[in-house]
């Protein structure tokens, strides 16, 4: 792995989303705009608004890096470029940690707005440190790229990449403890949520919304970190110099 | 042949249960060689085991020394596959600093890649809205960056206007003068005679290996299309 190719992964995709505004907006002001919407559901009972809010300031940064990522990646696949490289000095790491990078700082610049929009705004109530919010933000977006950059192995169109959203992110999103509070859930349904990785993130905020500890919102944040590692590495297993 | 730049012995290559390349054993030398042959003939999967991105079922692939592939080589060999292979959101210059600082090349040596496939004009424009001919250019240009001791083309000709192909031609010529080994796929015969050596190709296999003069005088044809054929009906008569 080398530094000098790393940051030049980065330094390209960032330059790529840059001269996308229609995306980087969309990355930027849809989970603000979806968070303001949510309050303004919530218009007539705001206690049902500070329960589930802190859930989906953990599920947005992970779906849209995961879509964004898993995109992205079969693109870079699928045109070529990713062959290039590999005849190149590039190692596996290099690409998947510049990846990880550029859309870990697009994440840091999301969390930093949403959740500058839910508590500054919409009153979100937080009893735990508010810049925390935004560190398990960014930490559920790096998840999201890294199980992206996996998944996309596993697709051969940007059509077949997409279906993924439901087959991966969704059943996360429902398990997580945001319809139905997770030990209330059915057992076997439970213990499923207690091997996915978003059921931790949100788990993690909810922890900052409703208590001042941090001891329980570190170890949830590096429960999601450990998944982001064991995804980044069977992402690495799938890309191979050598192919068909 | 003095001093081999590719040394292939025994290659077989299976694609999704069809034999592709079923035993191949080839040399090839300094200059400018054309593997030319019909669409669908492995040439694409040859020169991919000769850069070492092809899965490889038998056989020992060597390009300058090397194990094809290795390491070592991923600075000394430039290739470029069939697609352009660039990003299609960055602009020419934006292309080719970043796999420059992928190479660890200068900026300079983007200044000299611009010029050499004569997009100087062109270079702050997004490669997404340049024509096919100006892409696959950006494509040839990143593969000249890290001046290579080998070139693999991957038919960088086609669908370019004479002029323009004439062009490339020449640069070929003037890059392997310069001591770089060009190895050129091509499925249109007539740019044959414009290589220094001839590699004839088909259903996976090289039918002759020789300098156009020499396929043409050894057939009796007139030209290689017609050397191609009488090649091909000798063996099927075999």
């Amino acid at each position: 792995m080398s530094a000098r190719v790393t940051l030049a992964i980065t330094a390209r995709v960032l330059t790529q989303l840059r001269r996308d505004h229609r995306t980087l907006a969309m990355l930027l002001l849809l989970p603000c705009l979806l968070q303001t919407l949510l309050w303004w559901i919530f218009d007539a009972t705001p206690l049902v608004f500070d329960r589930i809010g802190p859930a989906l300031l953990a599920i947005f940064p992970f779906f849209v890096m995961f879509l964004v990522t898993s995109i992205t990646t079969l693109r870079e696949r699928s045109s070529g470029t990713l062959e290039r490289l590999f005849t190149m000095p590039m190692g596996k790491l290099d690409l998947l940690v510049g990846y990880a990078l550029a859309f870990g700082l697009v994440a840091a610049a999301q969390a930093a707005l949403v959740t500058g929009v839910a508590v500054g705004l919409l009153d979100l109530d937080v009893r735990g440190p508010v810049g925390l919010l935004g560190v398990v933000g960014v930490a559920d977006a790096v998840l999201g790229t890294a199980l992206g950059l996996f998944v996309s192995a596993f697709a051969r169109t940007e059509f077949q990449a997409v279906q993924f959203l439901p087959a991966v992110v969704v059943p996360q999103i429902l398990l997580c403890g945001l319809l139905v509070p997770r030990e209330r859930l059915p057992r076997v349904l439970e213990v499923i949520s207690d091997v996915l990785p978003l059921s931790y993130a949100v788990d993690a905020m909810e922890h900052l919304a409703t208590t001042t500890g941090t001891a329980d919102v570190w170890r949830d944040v590096a429960v999601v970190a450990g998944f982001t590692l064991a995804a980044l590495a069977l992402g690495a297993a799938t890309l191979r110099r050598r192919t068909d | 042949m003095v001093n081999s730049v590719i040394e292939i012995v025994g290659l077989r290559v299976v694609r999704g249960g069809r034999v592709v390349i079923a035993g191949l054993d080839l040399t090839v030398g300094p200059g400018v060689t054309g593997l030319l042959g019909p669409s669908g003939c492995g040439k694409s999967t040859l020169l991919r085991s000769i850069v070492g991105v092809q899965r490889v079922a038998a056989g020992d692939v060597t390009a300058l020394g090397r194990p094809a592939g290795s390491a070592a080589l991923r600075d000394r060999v430039g290739y470029q596959t069939q697609s352009s292979s660039v990003y299609d959101d960055l602009t020419v210059e934006e292309n080719l600093r970043f796999f420059a600082r992928v190479l660890g090349r200068p900026a300079a040596a983007v200044e000299t890649a611009v010029e050499a496939v004569d997009l100087v004009s062109h270079r702050d424009q997004v490669v997404g809205r340049l024509s096919g001919g100006q892409r696959s250019r950006v494509g040839l240009a990143v593969a000249l960056l890290g001046e290579p001791e080998l070139l693999v083309l991957d038919e960088p000709t086609v669908g370019l206007d004479p002029v323009l192909r004439r062009d490339l031609w020449a640069l070929f010529h003037r890059i392997a003068e310069g001591g770089t080994a060009v190895l050129v796929s091509s499925h249109v015969m007539d740019e044959a005679e414009r290589c220094d050596q001839l590699l004839l190709m088909r259903e996976g296999r090289i039918l002759a290996h020789d300098t156009p003069a020499g396929i043409k005088e050894r057939t009796g044809a007139r030209d290689v299309e017609a050397a191609f054929l009488s090649l091909v009906q000798g063996e099927d008569a075999a």
